[in-house]
C-alpha cells in the first residue's frame, strides 16, 4: 500500500516541477541587467512594432511590449500598483491619457526635447503625457451626390436638410465621444445636445461599427454624406482609388465655435509612476518625437505628425491644409463621460 | 463511494483506510479547486461595496429596458435555436440513412473551429449591401434592385446559432448513439408513432446532454461582446463595457456583470432542479440507421448541407478570398511562431482544464449529495464578459503578488519582482476559470455512465485506490475526456480578451492578430490570421471525428 503513496508522491512532484518550469522558464527569458523597456500599449502592433525595432538597433535597448485596449491595459497597470514592469502606457484616444493621468499612474516628464517637438495644446497640463501622433476627425461625403459648397460644419448635419442622408459611426467608439466631447467644450452641453439629436434624426441608417462601413455605405449610396478619421479615407482609397469620395474640412469659417476648426485627437504615451528605468522610457518618448520617427509614423498609417518641422508626405499633401480645433486636447477626457450620457439620453448608438 | 460489507482480509481493511483517505484528498482537493474559480468572480461581485448610484441612474432612464429586452430576445432566440438545429441535425444524422451521411455527420461539428466574430464580419462581407451578393444582383437587376441594411436583430440571432450549434450536436449525438435505436424499435413495438417516441423517449433521456449544450451556447451568447458589437446590436454586454470604456467606470460595470452572473446561476440551478433527481445510467444500444425514400432522403440532405454551406463553408470561401487578395507574404518566421503558440496554449490549457474538471467529477462524488451543488459554481466563469474576467484574474493575482510574493522576495534578499501577474500560469488560470464549464458537462455526463455497481464489483475483487482509476474509470471515461478536451481546446485557441491581457510578453496568439486587425476595421487583413485559426481548428475537431466514428 506504501506504494499507492509513492506513486501519488511522484504525480504530484511532476505536476509541480511542470508548473514551476511553466512560471520559471518564463522568468529566464529576461536577464536583468540589461536595462529593457516594457511598454503597454493599445496602438496596434503592426502601427509601432516597426519604430520599437528601430529604436532597438539605435540605442542596443530592447522593448517588450502587450497590446490590448486601453481599458483593461489601465486596470492592470492600477492592479500591480508599484510592482508594474511597465515603463511606459501608450494609448489612442486623448480621453484614456487624460484617464490614465486622473488614476496617478504616470509621473510628470521632464523634457525640453518634448516640449520643443510637441505643441501645448496637445500636452497634458501636468507633462505626465505627450501626443505622438494627431487624427482628424472629419466629413466625408459623396461626390456623386453633394457639393462641397453645401456643407459647413458639425453643427450643421443636424439640419433638417440632411434628413435620411447621414451615416455615423456607434457612439461607443472613443473617437466620437471625444469629438462630441470637445463640442461641449465649445458649445455647451444644452446645445450640443439638440445637435446630437439633430444628427440621430437624419441618420439613414444605425450606427456602424466602424469608420470603413460608413464609407462603404456612402459608397452604396445608402446615405450622402458621414464623419470620419483621415487616415481611414486614405487607407481605402490606396485600395480603390476611383471611389466617388472626398473629404471636407468643417468649421473652417466664422467666428467663435462655429469657426473653431475641424476636430483633432492624437494617440500618445507617457512613463508610468513606478517605472524602473524613468531615463530610457524618456529616451523613447524623445526619439519618437524626432522628424525621423514621426515621419516613419506618418507614413505607417497615414496619421499627421505632432512634430511640425515635419514634412507632411504627398498622400496628406493632397488632402489640403486645414485649421484645427485648438482646445486643449485633455478637455476629452475630463468632458468624455458627460458626452456619453448626453449620446445616450439622444439615443445614438 | 466506502459502501462495501466484505472486509474480512486485512487487505480489504488497508483498502477501506486507504480510500477514506484518498477520499478527503479528493474533497480537499476538488474544493480548492472550486475556490480558485471563485476567487476572481468574487472580485468581481465586491464591486458593490461602491456605490454606483449615478451610472444606475443614468442606465435605467436611458438604456436599461432596450438592453434587458434585447439581452432576452437574443439568449431566446439563440438558446430555442441552437437546441432545434443541433437535436434535429444529430436525430437525423444519428437515425437515418441518406446520401452525404457519412461525411455531413462529422463535418456538421465543423463549425465549432469558427470563431463567432470571424463568422459575424465575413456574413457581413457577403451579404451586406457593399457585399458581393447585392452588388452582384444589383448589377443584374439595375436601380429598381433596393440595397439591404442586414445588421438586425435576426442576423444577429441567426449568426450565433450557426456558431453555438454545434455545441448541441455534438452532445446530442452522442447521447442518441449509445441510446441506440433498441428503445425507439420496443417503443414502435408498443404501438407509438415514431414522432411520439422521440419526444416521449429519445429526447428526455437525452435530455441533460442537450441541456448541458444549450446551455453552453446561451452563457456564451451572454457573454459575447465581438459579435454583437460588428452588428453594432445593443445587450447588456454593452452597458458593462459602455461603463468601463466610455464612462471610465469599472466599479459600475463589475457591478452590471456580476447581476448577469446571478442570472445566469439561477437559470443553472432551475434546470437541474427541474430535472428532479432522475438518474441517467445509460448502455450501450445496437444502432440500425433506417433508411429513407427518395424525395425524403434528398430533402434531409440538402437541409444538412445549407447549414455546412452558411455556417462555414460560404465563410471560410470568403476568407480565402480576402487573404488571397490581401497577399501572402505576412506568413514568416513570426507568423509560424504565433501559430505554433495559439497550439500549445490550447493542447496546455486543455490538459489542465481537463484534469481540473476530472477531479471536481470525482471530488463532486466524494461528499454528502446535499453539497454537490457547490461544484456547479465552477462552470459560472463562463458566462463573464471575457474582458471582465481577465480584470478579475489581474486583481487577485496582483495582490498575492503584492502581499505574497514581492515582500517574501524581499525576506529572502532577492530583488522584488511580481511574479504571477503576466506569468503563463495567470493566462492558465483564466483560461481554466472560463473553460471548466465546457469541460464540466461532457466529463459528468461521462460520470453518470458509470453505474454504482461497477467499482462496487472491482473492489470485492481486490482492486481499489489509483489501480480502480487507471483500469476502470479511465476506460470508460476516455470518450468524455476527449470531448472535452476538444471543447476546451477549440475555445482557448479562439478566446481573445483574456489573452489580450494577461499574455507573458511575446506569447502573440492568432486571436492577438485578428483583433490587431478587426479593432480598426480591417477585415481584410484579419482575413489570413481567421483562416489559420480555423484551419488550426479543425484539427482537434477531426480528432473528435475520429474518436467518435471509433464509438
Amino acid at each position: 500500500m506504501l506504494s499507492v503513496y509513492r506513486y501519488i508522491g511522484r504525480r504530484v512532484t511532476l505536476v509541480a516541477l511542470l508548473f514551476g518550469c511553466l512560471l520559471g522558464c518564463e522568468q529566464a527569458t529576461a536577464p536583468a541587467d540589461t536595462p529593457e523597456l516594457v511598454v503597454y500599449t493599445a496602438r496596434k502592433e503592426h502601427l509601432i512594432k516597426p519604430l520599437f525595432d528601430q529604436f532597438t538597433t539605435e540605442t542596443g535597448i530592447p522593448i517588450q511590449y502587450i497590446t490590448d485596449k486601453a481599458g483593461p491595459l489601465l486596470a492592470r497597470l492600477q492592479a500591480e500598483g508599484e510592482n508594474t514592469p511597465a515603463d511606459i502606457l501608450m494609448t489612442v484616444d486623448a480621453g484614456n491619457l487624460w484617464q490614465a493621468a486622473q488614476r496617478q499612474v504616470l509621473q510628470p516628464i521632464d523634457s525640453a526635447v518634448l516640449g520643443e517637438n510637441v505643441p501645448v495644446q496637445l500636452t497634458d497640463p501636468d507633462k505626465q503625457w505627450f501626443a505622438l501622433t494627431i487624427r482628424a476627425r472629419t466629413v466625408v461625403y459623396s461626390t456623386e451626390r453633394i457639393e462641397a459648397g453645401q456643407l459647413s460644419s458639425y453643427e450643421d448635419l443636424a439640419d433638417p436638410r440632411w434628413r435620411g442622408r447621414l451615416c455615423l459611426r456607434t457612439s461607443k467608439k472613443v473617437y466620437n465621444q471625444s469629438l462630441v466631447a470637445t463640442m461641449i467644450a465649445a458649445l455647451g452641453e444644452p446645445e450640443t445636445e439638440a445637435v446630437v439629436t439633430g444628427w440621430v434624426a437624419n441618420l439613414a441608417l444605425q450606427p456602424f461599427a466602424n469608420d470603413t462601413m460608413v464609407m462603404e455605405a456612402i459608397v452604396a449610396g445608402q446615405c450622402d454624406v458621414g464623419i470620419v478619421n483621415t487616415y481611414y479615407y486614405g487607407r481605402l482609397l490606396k485600395q480603390k482609388p476611383a471611389l466617388p469620395l472626398a473629404l471636407f474640412w468643417p468649421n473652417q469659417q466664422g467666428q467663435g465655435p462655429a469657426g473653431r476648426g475641424v476636430h483633432i485627437n492624437v494617440s500618445g504615451a507617457g512613463i508610468t509612476r513606478y517605472s524602473k528605468h524613468p531615463a530610457e522610457a524618456r529616451q523613447l518618448l524623445e526619439w519618437l518625437s524626432q522628424p525621423e520617427a514621426q515621419t516613419r509614423l506618418m507614413d505607417l498609417n497615414l496619421e499627421y505628425p505632432v512634430n511640425p518641422a515635419v514634412t507632411l508626405s504627398p498622400p496628406l499633401q493632397a488632402l489640403g491644409p486645414f485649421k484645427a480645433d485648438t482646445v486643449n486636447i485633455s478637455e476629452a477626457g475630463r468632458l468624455q463621460a458627460a458626452a456619453v450620457k448626453l449620446m445616450d439620453r439622444a439615443g445614438y448608438r | 463511494m466506502a459502501s462495501y460489507s466484505l472486509s474480512t482480509t486485512s487487505k480489504l481493511a488497508d483498502d477501506r483506510r486507504i480510500s477514506q483517505r484518498l477520499r478527503w484528498l479528493l474533497i480537499i482537493a476538488g474544493l480548492l479547486t472550486v475556490l480558485m474559480v471563485l476567487v476572481p468572480i468574487l472580485i468581481v461581485a465586491f464591486s458593490w461595496s461602491s456605490d454606483q448610484t449615478e451610472v444606475w441612474q443614468h442606465l435605467m432612464a436611458t438604456q436599461l429596458s432596450t438592453l434587458l429586452r434585447n439581452t432576452l430576445v437574443l439568449s431566446l432566440g439563440v438558446g430555442i435555436g441552437v437546441t432545434v438545429l443541433g437535436v434535429s441535425l444529430a436525430w437525423l444524422t444519428v437515425m437515418y440513412e441518406f446520401p452525404g451521411r457519412q461525411w455531413l455527420d462529422w463535418a456538421l461539428m465543423l463549425p465549432m473551429a469558427m470563431p463567432a466574430y470571424v463568422l459575424a464580419f465575413t456574413v457581413l462581407g457577403l451579404f451586406d449591401f457593399s457585399g458581393p451578393l447585392q452588388q452582384g444582383l444589383k448589377a443584374y437587376w439595375g436601380e429598381q434592385f433596393a440595397l439591404l441594411d442586414i445588421r438586425g436583430e435576426g442576423t444577429v440571432i441567426t449568426v450565433l446559432i450557426l456558431v453555438f450549434y454545434p455545441y448541441v450536436y455534438m452532445l446530442s449525438r452522442s447521447a442518441f448513439l449509445s441510446q441506440g435505436s433498441d428503445v425507439m424499435e420496443a417503443a414502435r413495438v408498443l404501438g407509438a408513432r415514431s414522432s411520439g417516441a422521440f419526444f416521449r423517449i429519445a429526447l428526455p433521456m437525452a435530455r441533460p446532454a442537450i441541456a448541458a449544450g444549450t446551455a453552453l451556447a446561451v452563457m456564451e451568447t451572454l457573454a459575447d461582446f465581438g459579435t454583437v458589437a460588428v452588428f453594432n446590436y445593443d445587450t447588456f454586454t454593452t452597458a458593462i463595457y459602455k461603463s468601463w470604456f466610455g464612462l471610465f467606470n469599472l466599479p459600475a460595470a463589475a457591478q452590471l456583470a456580476s447581476l448577469l452572473l446571478l442570472f445566469v446561476a439561477l437559470a443553472l440551478f432551475a434546470e437541474k432542479r427541474s430535472r428532479g433527481v432522475q438518474r441517467y445510467t445509460q448502455h450501450r444500444g445496437r444502432l440500425f440507421r433506417q433508411s429513407l425514400s427518395w424525395p425524403k432522403a434528398w430533402l434531409v440532405s440538402a437541409f444538412c448541407g445549407l447549414v455546412l454551406l452558411l455556417a462555414f463553408i460560404a465563410p471560410l470561401i470568403q476568407l480565402i478570398l480576402w487573404a488571397l487578395a490581401d497577399g501572402l507574404e505576412a506568413i514568416d518566421q513570426r507568423y509560424l511562431h504565433l501559430l505554433w503558440r495559439t497550439l500549445s496554449l490550447g493542447g496546455l490549457a486543455a490538459l489542465i482544464t481537463v484534469l481540473l474538471a476530472l477531479l471536481i467529477a470525482f471530488s463532486r462524488r466524494a461528499v454528502r449529495p446535499a453539497w454537490r451543488g457547490v461544484y456547479d459554481i465552477t462552470s459560472l466563469g463562463y458566462a463573464l464578459p471575457g474582458s471582465v474576467l481577465a480584470v478579475g484574474v489581474v486583481l487577485s493575482f496582483a495582490s498575492i503578488d503584492r502581499q505574497l510574493l514581492v515582500p517574501l522576495f524581499a525576506a529572502l534578499g532577492m530583488e522584488p519582482r511580481q511574479l504571477l501577474v503576466g506569468s503563463l500560469f495567470a493566462l492558465l488560470a483564466a483560461y481554466w476559470v472560463r473553460f471548466l464549464a465546457v469541460a464540466n458537462g461532457p466529463v459528468e455526463s461521462g460520470m453518470q455512465r458509470i453505474n454504482t455497481s461497477i467499482p462496487e464489483a472491482a473492489r470485492s475483487m481486490g482492486v481499489g485506490g489509483w489501480a480502480l482509476m487507471w483500469r476502470i474509470y479511465l476506460p470508460i471515461l476516455r470518450p468524455g475526456l476527449l470531448t472535452a478536451a476538444i471543447l476546451v481546446f477549440v475555445d482557448v485557441m479562439k478566446e481573445m480578451p483574456a489573452t489580450l491581457l494577461l499574455r507573458p510578453f511575446g506569447w502573440d496568439t492568432l486571436a492577438v492578430r485578428i483583433y490587431e486587425m478587426t479593432s480598426e476595421g480591417e477585415w481584410q487583413r484579419a482575413a489570413l490570421p481567421a483562416l489559420t485559426l480555423v484551419l488550426a481548428g479543425l484539427i482537434p475537431v477531426a480528432l473528435a471525428v475520429r474518436q467518435s466514428s471509433k464509438r
